[in-house]
């Protein structure tokens, strides 16, 4: 189909849970790449070598700063993409890699790992770890949307992207300690549980209505902030959920 | 596909809704111990016994007396503990992950204040980290709500203020401009709403969502006489549950445009809400010296 748009998934250095966060949308997935999208790139999934020119790079993993091929890869990335997103904590935030000291066999000189935003510019983020299937689903669906849809689809895809190019603007480091620093400090704390439900390691529990992180538990992967209904919400975008989650459905149906 | 552009707009304070009635529970058991109609826990039985949920997250009694604990019913027995309003925070939404794993529910059902039903659907639309979440809500019900408490303000409201023994409260109530105490001998204390601002969660005062607007069904005291509730049934899962549930004579209901004080006190007590709330975020915009606090309604930035 022609109308179809260019995705590719550049692999750095992250565990391909990410990846698998993709294919876990299962029959959902095989429509995407039906209907909406051809996937150019991506390790093991495409038999291409060179970062070719597409609409929409998702990049897994921080970039070893160290390993040239992927310090030029991720540049070429910037170069060959019109929208690249992050896709997961580590390439937003640098997640579980920013623990690196190096050491590890068989590259123990391969010890700096870096979100891709701190080498060249990221649209869009998703973070969490793993980022959901139903995340990248929905981002999927309005890169879609916001490159081949009409004007009403595209301002909607707009919207809904907005908060996520938000989250890339805002930077590189997420920890735990957003939720002191820009919730509660900020005096925007309600103690809804959202947080605590996001944390992948349980590393966040509520402490007479207020979220309490164990900080030596914490990943960075970014999952609690983005889920707080107090870091963003859009209310012309959430208000109209119903909607939104039908044409959802009934895209990838 | 339709959104809403402004939430604070006049006239849609009260959000989108289908209907709007007046409803009680036609269970005894029920209402011994609701807050008023005892709306939420007649619709999580109904839905439970019928298989439209496999268990809701409600909040039931903790570890001291009136701190509530958000935890996962699967069976009406367990549902009838959290009969009831405790006005203090429960974090229910914290375990909207959990319900579908060591619980495995695959339809949740959860209840929550207007700021829970906003974090239940930014959860659905924007899973960070709800991973298989977002397809397993099958009834939120949210609940009218003009602010929160922690729970160490309910103790010095009850206990300085009230002088009453926490654990001898039998109930609990904010109503007819006042926060009502009520003791296990029959003793009842009120005091005026003046007393009780200051120690209201800060976070609830940039809320812009007094009728849970975002739920499938809310329900509230506010607008219905004693013993009943205002329930606004929103979406078209909740339509199809409430329609089920009145079918199966789960309740009586009356036109709200047939009971005092009706819908034109909601109305008024959302768009005070709204208006103090805005004017709050607004304020924030220039709180220092060039310096202003984060608008969550702007950007997570």
């Amino acid at each position: 189909m022609a109308d179809k748009i260019k995705v590719g998934h550049v692999h750095m250095s992250g565990c391909t849970g990410c990846l698998v966060s993709l294919a876990d949308n299962y029959g959902g997935l095989l429509t995407i790449l039906d209907r909406y999208a051809d996937l150019v790139y991506g390790l093991t999934l495409a038999d291409v070598r060179h970062i070719p020119k597409m609409d929409v790079a998702l990049v897994e993993g921080s970039v070893c700063i160290q390993d040239k091929i992927s310090v030029d890869e991720i540049k070429e990335t910037r170069e060959k993409a019109a929208v690249v997103v992050a896709v997961g904590g580590c390439a937003c935030y640098g997640n579980i890699t920013r623990f690196s000291r190096g050491g590890q066999p068989n590259q123990p000189q391969h010890e700096s790992f870096l979100p891709v935003g701190d080498l060249i510019k990221v649209d869009v983020y998703i973070p969490g770890c793993a980022p959901t299937p139903q995340l990248i689903r929905n981002v999927c669906v309005m890169a879609y949307l916001l490159l081949k849809g009409n004007k009403d689809q595209q301002e909607l895809a707009k919207k809904y992207l907005t908060p996520l190019m938000q989250l890339a603007e805002r930077g590189t480091e997420a920890c735990g300690c957003d939720l002191m620093y820009d919730v509660i400090n900020q005096g925007l704390c309600m103690g809804c549980g959202s947080c605590a439900a996001a944390c992948p390691v349980r590393a966040i529990t509520h402490e007479y209505g207020k979220p309490n992180v164990n900080r030596e538990m914490c990943i960075k992967c970014g999952a609690c902030y983005a889920q707080c209904p107090r870091s963003f919400f859009n209310f012309d975008v959430i208000t109209g959920f119903e909607g939104i989650l039908e044409t959802i459905d009934g895209a990838l149906k | 596909m339709e959104l809403s552009s402004e939430v604070n707009m006049m006239g849609t304070e009260l959000g989108n809704y289908k209907l709007c009635v007046s409803a009680r529970s036609t269970d005894k058991e029920i209402l011994k111990k609701a807050q008023d109609g005892g709306i939420v826990t007649q619709l999580f039985a109904y839905a439970l016994e019928e298989g439209i949920i496999d268990g809701a997250i409600v909040s039931g009694p903790g570890d001291e007396p009136w701190r509530p604990r958000p935890f996962v019913a699967t069976s009406v027995e367990e549902l009838m503990k959290s009969r009831g309003t405790r006005y203090n925070i429960s974090p229910n939404v914290s375990f909207i992950k959990e319900a579908t794993r060591s619980y495995g529910l695959d339809r949740i059902g959860i209840v929550g204040t207007p700021c829970q039903m906003q974090a239940v659907r930014k959860g659905q639309l924007y899973p960070a980290g709800l991973r298989d979440v977002p397809d397993k809500i099958a009834l939120a019900i949210g609940i009218f709500c003009m602010e929160n408490f922690p729970y160490q303000s309910i103790k010095q409201l009850v206990e300085d203020h009230a002088a009453m023994k926490l654990e001898s409260v039998k109930k609990m109530e904010i109503g007819k401009g006042k926060f009502w105490v009520y003791g296990e001998r029959g003793q009842v204390v009120q005091l005026p709403l003046k007393v009780t601002h200051k120690y209201e969660q800060p976070g609830c005062h940039v809320c812009l969502d007094y009728v849970a607007n975002l739920a499938d069904v809310s329900t509230g005291s506010v607008g219905s006489p004693d013993g009943w509730s205002t329930v606004f049934v929103r979406t078209k899962k909740g339509d199809d549950i409430w329609t089920k549930a009145i079918a199966a004579g789960c309740f009586e209901t009356k036109s709200i445009e047939q009971v005092k004080p009706g819908l034109e006190l909601v109305s008024k007590l959302a768009n005070e809400k709204i208006t103090k709330n805005q004017k709050t975020v607004e304020e924030r915009a220039k709180f220092g010296v060039n310096k202003a606090l984060r608008n969550p309604y702007l950007s997570p930035k």
